[in-house]
């Protein structure tokens, strides 16, 4: 399984790449699908098929379409690159080198690589997900989705607003 | 060397398998074509394709050969990339969603149990969905890549239909896996043995049914190649081969949809087995494929007999009736489950 994680990583990283650094949206929307896409087959290696499913069903299959769907409609060109703040070419890439520094730091510290979770060891199942959701976690879950809900009416109101 | 060969038989079945179910579902797709043609034919009191073989039986061949060598015409501002990605991500996907559909139990060969399917997921419905959910960017890029009117209207028009028939397709299936309690096909089947869900779950199937017509933009539902309006929706600048993949993968996805429909609700391979053990191992595939045939050609007796909807009736019945209906069954169906575990 780790030659075909590595592969699927570099798809992804240079999906997320193609995602930062392409000029026309509807590439880059499309480029953040592999990356979803690589990342919902990463889990399934990981023996977590529910996990995977349910990743591409709600970021692939719903979230980005809507995505894509908005930069179709407004017909979104090429972007015009503005003038570049010079404090962002000076401060930006020491600054992003020290957060990866520190990113790749702590997950080391964390998970050494002899003590890595072993594949089979994850309990991905749509069973254990649901018992922890609606049973550990329902009071969150709830509240997530009123949070949800509201956004959406507040969504609605905005757009009636303007009609 | 035994162990070799144990390693290698697995594979060998797989690739086998994949190829068997390829073809089969690439010679169902241009035959389901024939299909079509004869039977609407027959209802418009026409002969319907004759001269290509005995009753136009070669009909689809000459149809493949003709669509190759049409010229390939790109419009002059498309999105070349785009323009490309979508007739291939279409059919693709089209094809995916067969690999993990249950076709029959299993056959054993020299001591291996070879279960008739690619792939046995534990959440093989959700895959099925997920597939069909990622379907929408065919359609809606090739709208859009177009650079044309027409064609970004009808995939617009087709990408709202299809993300809002999705939901009542999935709220159909959901009351399925309440009493089944698995999202793994094979077992949704296996629960079957006493009663088919159609019995238990008669509005999940009328609402997944109707969901999966206007998935798959038929009539009544093919509001996004209105002809009449739209020119031929989201595929007007698309010819030859790109076109006929976008053929084959509307079909594809008619036969896909069918086997759901038969594994969901109607026992998919269970039916009558007897004699000897080959016959007990194949009797299953001839019933599974004998119900698909059975929703393949009521797909096609819909279309030789409905008319289209109206676009803004179409969004109604969606939002307004299908959900609430899906939404309202999958409350009755946990509430009598619920009294009947206490």
């Amino acid at each position: 399984m780790a030659p075909l994680f590595y592969v699927l990583a570099t798809v992804a990283i240079l999906a997320a790449l193609c995602l930062v650094l392409e000029r026309t949206p509807v590439y880059s929307a499309l480029s953040l699908i592999v990356v979803l896409c690589s990342l919902a087959v990463i889990y399934l290696l990981l023996g977590a098929e529910f996990l995977a499913v349910v990743q591409v069903i709600v970021y692939a299959g719903a979230i980005m379409v809507l995505f894509v769907l908005v930069i179709m409609l407004l017909n979104a060109r090429q972007e015009t690159s503005t003038d570049r703040s010079r404090l962002a070419r000076w401060l930006g890439a020491p600054l992003l080198l020290a957060f990866l520094g520190e990113v790749i730091f702590a997950v080391w510290q964390r998970f050494p690589p002899e003590t890595a979770p072993a594949a089979t060891a994850l309990v991905g199942g749509p069973r254990a997900i649901g018992e922890l959701l609606f049973r550990n976690y329902v009071l969150p879950f709830e509240v997530t989705s009123i949070l949800i809900l509201v956004a959406v009416l507040g969504a609605v109101v905005l757009a009636k607003k303007r009609l | 060397m035994a162990m070799r060969f144990d390693l290698l038989l697995p594979l060998l079945a797989i690739l086998v398998k994949v190829g068997v179910v390829l073809v089969a579902l690439l010679t169902a797709v241009a035959y389901a074509v024939w299909l079509e043609r004869k039977v609407v034919a027959r209802i418009q009191s026409r002969w319907g394709p004759y001269r290509v073989g005995p009753h136009g039986l070669l009909q689809p061949v000459a149809d493949a050969l003709k669509i190759f060598f049409k010229e390939d015409i790109v419009p002059s501002d498309a999105d070349r990339v785009v323009y490309w990605l979508a007739p291939f991500l279409a059919f693709t996907l089209a094809l995916l969603s067969i690999a993990v559909i249950p076709f029959g139990t299993s056959i054993t060969i020299g001591g291996h149990t070879i279960p008739f399917q690619i792939a046995d997921l534990n959440v093989g419905l959700l895959f099925v969905l997920a597939v069909t959910s990622l379907g929408v960017y065919g359609v809606a890029l090739a709208g859009w890549s177009s650079n044309s009117k027409y064609p970004l209207l009808g995939g617009l028009r087709s990408s709202a239909q299809m993300i809002s028939y999705e939901l009542s397709l999935g709220l159909g299936v959901v009351g399925v896996v309440m009493v089944a309690g698995s999202l793994s096909l094979r077992e949704i089947v296996e629960r079957q043995s006493d009663l088919w869900n159609v019995f238990v779950q008669p509005v999940g199937f009328l609402l997944y049914f109707t969901a999966a017509i206007a998935e798959t933009n038929r009539v009544p539902f093919d509001l996004p190649e209105g002809e009449s309006e739209l020119v031929g929706g989201f595929h007007t600048e698309y010819s030859s081969f790109k076109f006929a993949m976008f053929f084959m993968a509307e079909y594809a996805n008619i036969v896909t949809v069918s086997c759901l429909a038969t594994l969901l609700f109607f026992g998919g391979w269970l039916g009558p087995v007897f004699g000897p053990p080959l016959l007990r191992a194949l009797l299953p595939v001839l019933w599974f494929c004998l119900k698909v045939f059975c929703f393949l050609f009521l797909y096609i007796w819909i279309r030789g007999t409905l008319p289209r909807f109206r676009y803004d009736q179409l969004m109604a019945f969606g939002w307004k009736f299908l959900l609430p209906v899906g939404l309202l069954n999958v409350l009755v169906t946990s509430l009598i489950l619920a009294w009947r575990s206490t």
